[in-house]
């Protein structure tokens, strides 16, 4: 029988059927950031437990850390402590860290790839929901809590029932002026937030097939917002050429070897799921969230729904949604004003996002009334930029550059809304308080969304700039 | 370890906390995650939201020493922030029953040994009108059983098998449970071809 890569990778990864039904998943990659592990380390001593497989374990910084000032210590005591216990717990457990020293620092998500760490066939697991984004080179990867952070520590698995799988097909092609972070939206828009609970996304079909590996990188990263537990792109030859000559992937001869593994993990033709979904891509417009749910979108030349339109049951969160925003319903997206631009984020924070952002960029300067940042999603993200003068771009058109880290897509560092500010953002949430302000107000779209919305001050539809 | 005990059943005032899509910024927001422990953060559970609402059921007197918490649809759906159930269990929840979850809080639950059961809507609304009407009465979560009781009703409520026996069988310690797999988990580790360095 024809097999999907989630069948091949999960048996390949099974220890044993655990007494409560559920697998013993071994985790073939550990990722790790100072947030959600302090608590996993402090039980792993209080347990007098090593860590299981430390050359399987690789940390970063990037929740807390400051993306403008980093001298340390951080003018935040609770950052700098968080920072101590990261680096305090990487040196007594002996674990590579890719601090800011080592050039490698960056988003947990977009460093993984970067390096090559991430590859196909893997199994994944990080203390954050937005892990789903390794799936982009064909891995299985959970986002998971700190209990389950000390499980893998401590015995390099995890405790899983196996998910049932949901083919989502995204057909045709896309129009000029939409990108992936369109795509995803409009995916979520369409099987809603909570379409994907017990599932997990396997992204097919042309308009994938088509897509870079960093643009499959932000399709997976959302796959999360769509309930789905994980979601993967099957690995095929813009895969391996994205993985050849990275850091940690293999060279010469167990290069080749590790293709034929690589490509050996894909699904079969015929294989069945459990469900198919089908989306239209040329019907997809650049896409802008109006609500408090990345559900709650339109195309950007709609307006925005009536509660009364809805199923009864999800009315209050409607209305709930449009109080919080101060939109009315039947108001236009296109024109709403914006206080801040955000680009950046492990959803929008790699080179091809700043490039698509600069492109806009290049065309006006930031709205007087508009606080616009670009922060990469790494180091090495910056540097590459820097070298093909974005940065520049940015700043003479009136956005602030930054250093590297996750910044204002959740506001734990200094990068926060103020108030009820308006935020155009490239990042993955819109919940009610996520960028720092309990008031704040946050539109996902596009990088390239973002940067139009930046000089014109409102929400713009970027076709028109681009034309 | 604390959730190394059987969870069969739990009985306790309810609380009832509407909407669907609650999700776990909302819980707990991103700023209590910068301390490196989990204590303290029962007073904080859905800090802004109380804030904004003087009505919030987590202001109100008439809910204080509640247990079982009764939620909508997708409830904790987003970031995998253990700090959520961590703040809801200091808080006092022991229990919480709704329309559905987000399955990465579902599963941080579980390990605290706090059951999430699913219930039919109506049940849900009904469950949400009996605490407001009377928040004293005692209300049974019987994980073995799969329902929840108040007063003369039974309510059929779900969870998935493997949480549930985790809990009934007091295996929520999911650590020195897979630790129990021994050389096992080296043995799967040495047949992957990318831990041998292919």
């Amino acid at each position: 029988m024809a097999r999907t890569l989630l069948d091949k990778v999960w048996e390949a990864h099974t220890v044993r059927t655990l007494p409560s039904g559920q697998t013993q998943l071994l985790i073939g990659l550990h990722l790790i950031h100072e947030v959600t592990t302090p608590q996993a380390f402090q039980m792993l001593k209080e347990l007098k437990l090593k860590v299981r497989m430390p050359e399987r374990t690789f940390g970063t910084l990037d929740h807390i850390i400051p993306t403008a000032d980093q001298t340390r210590p951080y003018a935040d005591p609770e950052a700098e402590e968080m920072a101590q216990h990261m680096y305090r717990n990487m040196k007594d457990f002996n674990l590579q860290l890719f601090d800011m020293s080592t050039g490698k620092q960056g988003i947990v998500h977009v460093i993984g790839p970067e390096l090559g760490l991430t590859q196909p066939g893997m199994t994944i697991a990080c203390g954050d929901s937005h892990t789903s984004t390794h799936g982009a080179v064909g891995a299985i990867a959970f986002g998971i809590g700190t209990t389950q952070v000390r499980d893998v520590l401590a015995t390099q698995c995890l405790a899983m029932a196996k998910p049932k799988l949901r083919q989502v097909r995204v057909e045709g092609a896309l129009a000029k002026g939409v990108y992936a972070k369109d795509v995803i939206l409009w995916i979520i828009n369409q099987l809603g937030v909570k379409g994907g609970v017990g599932y997990a996304y396997e992204y097919a079909g042309p308009v994938i097939e088509w897509m870079t590996m960093e643009e499959r990188l932000t399709v997976c990263n959302m796959s999360i917002e769509g309930g789905a537990r994980c979601g993967y792109v099957n690995p095929d030859q813009t895969t391996v050429d994205y993985l050849r000559g990275k850091l940690y992937t293999p060279s010469g001869a167990a290069f080749d070897r590790a293709v034929t593994y690589w490509k050996g993990v894909a699904t079969e033709p015929g294989a069945s799921f459990d469900d198919v979904a089908s989306i239209d891509g040329a019907r997809i417009e650049p896409v802008v969230t109006w609500g408090i749910n990345p559900e709650m979108s339109v195309g950007v030349t709609q307006s925005i729904p009536s509660p009364e339109a809805q199923p009864e049951a999800e009315r209050p969160t409607f209305r709930e949604a449009l109080a919080h925003m101060g939109f009315q319903a039947g108001q236009p997206i296109k024109g709403a004003r914006i206080d801040v631009a955000f680009v950046g984020s492990c959803t929008n924070g790699r080179l091809s996002d700043l490039r698509i952002a600069a492109e806009i960029a290049k065309k006006g300067k930031v709205a007087k009334h508009v606080r616009a940042l670009i922060v990469p999603g790494s180091q090495q993200v910056a540097k590459a930029a820097e070298a093909e003068g974005l940065d520049e771009v940015f700043r003479q058109a009136g956005f602030q550059w930054r250093k590297a880290g996750c910044s204002m897509c959740l506001g734990m560092n200094d990068d926060k809304l103020q108030g009820r500010e308006m935020s155009a953002s490239s990042s993955n949430r819109n919940f009610i308080g996520r960028q720092g302000s309990p008031t704040g107000r946050t539109l996902l779209m596009s990088p390239a969304m973002v940067a139009a919305a930046a000089i014109t001050g409102t929400v713009t539809d970027v076709r028109e700039i681009l034309r | 370890m604390s959730t190394d005990f059987k969870r069969r059943q739990i009985t306790g005032r309810g609380i009832p906390v509407t909407g669907n899509d609650i999700d776990t910024d909302r819980i707990i927001p991103a700023r209590f995650l910068k301390a490196v422990v989990f204590e303290g953060l029962g007073e904080h559970a859905f800090e802004d939201a109380k804030k904004q609402n003087p009505e919030h059921p987590f202001n109100s007197p008439a809910y204080r020493g509640a247990s079982v918490l009764v939620v909508g649809q997708n409830f904790g759906c987003g970031s995998s922030r253990e700090h959520a159930p961590q703040a809801l269990m200091r808080w006092g929840i022991r229990a919480i029953v709704g329309g559905s979850f987000g399955e990465i809080f579902a599963g941080n639950c579980v390990i605290l040994g706090i059951p999430c059961l699913r219930a039919p809507q109506e049940d849900i609304e009904w469950l949400q009108r009996e605490i407001g009407r009377a928040p004293q009465a005692p209300i049974t979560v019987d994980v073995e059983k799969q329902e929840v009781r108040l007063g003369d009703r039974v309510i059929k409520a779900t969870m998935p098998d493997g949480p549930r026996n985790q809990l009934v069988n007091g295996t929520c310690d999911s650590t020195s449970v897979l630790l129990e797999a021994g050389a096992a988990i080296e043995a799967t580790a040495g047949r992957l071809p990318y831990v041998k360095g292919f």
